[in-house]
């Protein structure tokens, strides 16, 4: 997984809530058998039109938001479905940032697996964010994971929240499985446990 | 002892490892894997090297894709949707894995599958990369859904990296009024907290509304959990729930019966368990509802009219004003006027048989609206096969429904089954998002004698005027 420590990138201002992920990436992109190339596909329906022409208005089309790596949404980003292609959509588009007052649960999980980091912060800052996000190129918006902050262009510092391991997994680029691997006896001793105790299992 | 809730009971029996950051190992009892999300996981085992650890607690089938049309037992047309399926033919094959192909009578929705051949136990840890595997906490399992990094995951390890979420209790008190069902309750559930209410949070329903469903209504029940937030929904096992079990396919037998008998009664939360949020509600104050928006959370009684952007605060005035925008809505007008194009009946929330009974009890001897386009999609194959047997299936035909085949059809539109722009659903599946059943289409969730009553009068319709 591609790590993430530090980011400093122009932020896209999407402010709408309850973003679910059939916004993300609608279901008709969900039949490809691999991760990649679903970048193009990202907010499909708000980005092009019935005849797959770019909608001007739609902020990820906008020239100065076009690389954009940080996005800025409402409460309840990415509720809805469990596919993971919504991360795999945003990331292969170029974000790797996601600032929100709250996330759906198994989104947010799903973001960390992909080397994205989504954070949460109280609605009055993410409303500063959102307005330095609408300044579009002529801000930059600086993400330091390891200190856990958020900053603006004009110097205001907020701090965000995050689980250590996943901290730890996602500066350090880890794969989880080989973790888990790593308590492979504790596995077997609970297996064994659990052919006894329950064996209908 | 200290006392715990039916989610403490559960996980606390699953507890493979726990580091000192409290990051947990829970060990997962089933592991169910459809088409959609699964391939690149087992693309990542391939790559590694890995194999499937548990291939007995594994079991795949696909459903999302599949064409629910007679013809689709010659193949399917589309090519990409073929393609995932004949991804998880091979991947199923190759990884010894337990498999119901898309032909298999057995074959059908995941959610529907899983208690059908009675893989899905009580007290078991269930994980499905599909967000509706709350479902199968109806039977006191703890179930949710997972993306694909954790499907590769559970494959590989068995085990699910954890955090233990907090515990909600959701009562549902005293009786359900006529023609108020398990979907009107999970409906008004949501109305009442919104969709982020549940958000790190397991709920336990509980409560007499919720004792008196059936296995089927529980089910419905637990399904849209998700659509709370919530990572999962449980109802503690009773009689109803070992009546449902025993004797399916993969259930416990005789020693080994009694056995799991003797721990699923020890499945219930104790008296002075510690709830983080409770939320009450009055079984007999639950109507019928429809939603009107593009949220689960928009539900109202179909009595109501549509909602103002006025009425709402923050963040939500605006989404209630893209919402009516979308569907075609305008404030003020009453829900029980409004048209509809075509009526969906199906889905992992309401294609048991029971939601089959209860369509047909409205539809029996009636036709629907003359240009409506109407179709009830079994859950599975035996589903499909006992509504034909019970006379469901000559009911829905000759009110003019098209009888399919066992998908996930028109819930998600994946399959060719799909809204054109502007067109106007009743659905008795679980979410109204902008295009989930088709690029512009309009989704009303509601029950399916709703459904079956909306079919009738080409619009919403009070179900209690027809019975
Ligand atoms: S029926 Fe709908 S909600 Fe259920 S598993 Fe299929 S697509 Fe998901």
């Amino acid at each position: 997984m591609e790590k993430f420590e530090k980011l400093s990138g122009i932020a896209a201002p999407l402010p709408l809530i309850n973003i679910d992920t059939d916004m993300i990436i609608p279901k008709q992109f969900l039949k490809t058998i691999k991760r990649s190339g679903l970048g193009v596909n990202l907010f499909d329906e708000m980005r092009y039109d019935d005849d797959g022409r770019e909608i001007p208005d739609f902020v990820l089309n906008k020239p100065q938001y076009r690389d954009a790596q940080i996005l800025v949404a409402g409460d309840n980003f990415g509720c809805g479905s469990s596919r993971e292609h919504a991360p795999w959509a945003i990331k292969d588009f170029g974000i790797r940032c996601i600032i929100a007052p709250s996330f759906a649960d198994i989104f947010y999980n799903n973001c960390f697996k992909n080397g994205i980091l989504p954070i949460a912060l109280p609605q009055e800052q993410v409303d500063v964010l959102m307005k330095e996000a609408e300044k579009g190129a002529n801000a930059r918006i600086e993400v330091d994971l390891e200190a856990q902050t958020v900053s603006t262009s004009e110097g205001e510092v907020f701090r965000f929240e995050v689980d250590a391991f996943k901290k730890h997994c996602l500066l350090e680029g880890l794969d989880d499985i080989g973790l888990t691997l790593e308590k492979a006896a504790a596995i077997d001793a609970f297996e064994a446990q659990l052919a006894q105790a329950r064996p209908w299992v | 002892m200290s006392p715990k809730t039916l989610y403490d009971k559960i996980w606390d029996a699953h507890l493979a490892h726990e580091a000192e950051d409290g990051t947990c190992l829970l060990y997962i009892d089933r592991h169910l894997v459809h088409e959609v999300t699964s391939p690149q996981a087992f693309e990542g085992l391939r790559m590694a090297g890995r194999t499937v650890r548990a291939p007995d607690k594994t079991i795949a089938v696909p459903d999302h894709n599949v064409p629910t049309t007679p013809d689709r037992v010659k193949g399917i047309e589309n090519e990409e949707s073929r393609i995932q399926v004949e991804a998880l033919d091979r991947n199923a094959r190759d990884f010894g894995i337990h498999y119901y192909p898309v032909n298999d009578i057995r074959q059908g929705i995941v959610h529907i599958v899983g208690p059908e051949q009675g893989w899905t136990l009580p007290g078991m840890t269930v994980v499905c990369g599909d967000s509706h595997t709350a479902t199968h906490g109806a039977f006191g399992a703890l179930a949710h859904g997972i993306g694909t990094s954790e499907v590769e995951h559970v494959l590989a390890t068995q085990t699910l990296i954890q955090r233990k979420g907090k515990n909600m209790k959701v009562e549902i008190t005293g009786k359900l009024r006529p023609g108020v069902t398990a979907k009107d309750i999970t409906l008004s559930v949501i109305g009442e907290t919104g969709t982020a209410g549940g958000t790190g949070y397991v709920i336990e329903y509980c409560g007499e509304a919720i004792r008196d469903l059936s296995m089927e209504g529980r089910m419905t029940v637990c399904n849209m959990a998700i659509e709370g937030g919530a990572r999962a929904g449980l109802i503690a096992p009773d009689e109803k729930t070992f009546e449902y079990v025993k004797g399916r396919p993969h259930a416990p037998k005789g020693a080994q019966w009694e056995a799991a008998l003797a721990w699923w009664k020890t499945l219930y939360s104790d008296d002075d368990a510690h709830w983080d949020k409770v939320v009450t509600l009055r079984g007999e104050d639950i109507a019928p509802v429809v939603t009107w928006g593009t949220s689960p959370e928009d539900v109202l009684p179909i009595t109501a009219s549509v909602p103002d952007p006025s009425d709402f605060k923050g963040g939500k005035v605006d989404a209630v004003r893209r919402a009516l925008d979308y569907m075609g809505l305008k404030p003020g007008q009453k829900l029980s006027e409004v048209e509809i194009d075509t009526v969906f009946i199906g889905s992992c929330t309401n294609g048991r048989i029971e939601d089959l009974r209860a369509a047909a009890a409205i539809l029996k001897g009636k036709r629907i609206k003359e240009g409506l386009r109407a179709m009830v999609v079994p859950g599975s194959g035996l589903v499909r096969a006992q509504a034909e047997e019970e006379g469901l299936a000559d009911i829905f035909i000759e009110a003019g429904f098209e009888w399919r085949l066992a998908g996930c059809s028109m819930c998600l539109a994946m399959n060719p089954d799909q809204l054109s722009p502007g067109e106007r659903c009743a659905a008795t599946s679980n979410r109204n998002f902008e295009g989930r059943q088709g690029r512009g289409g309009r989704t009303h969730l509601m029950s399916p004698a709703m459904a079956a009553a909306a079919a009738v009068t080409g619009r919403l319709t009070d179900v209690r005027e027809m019975m």
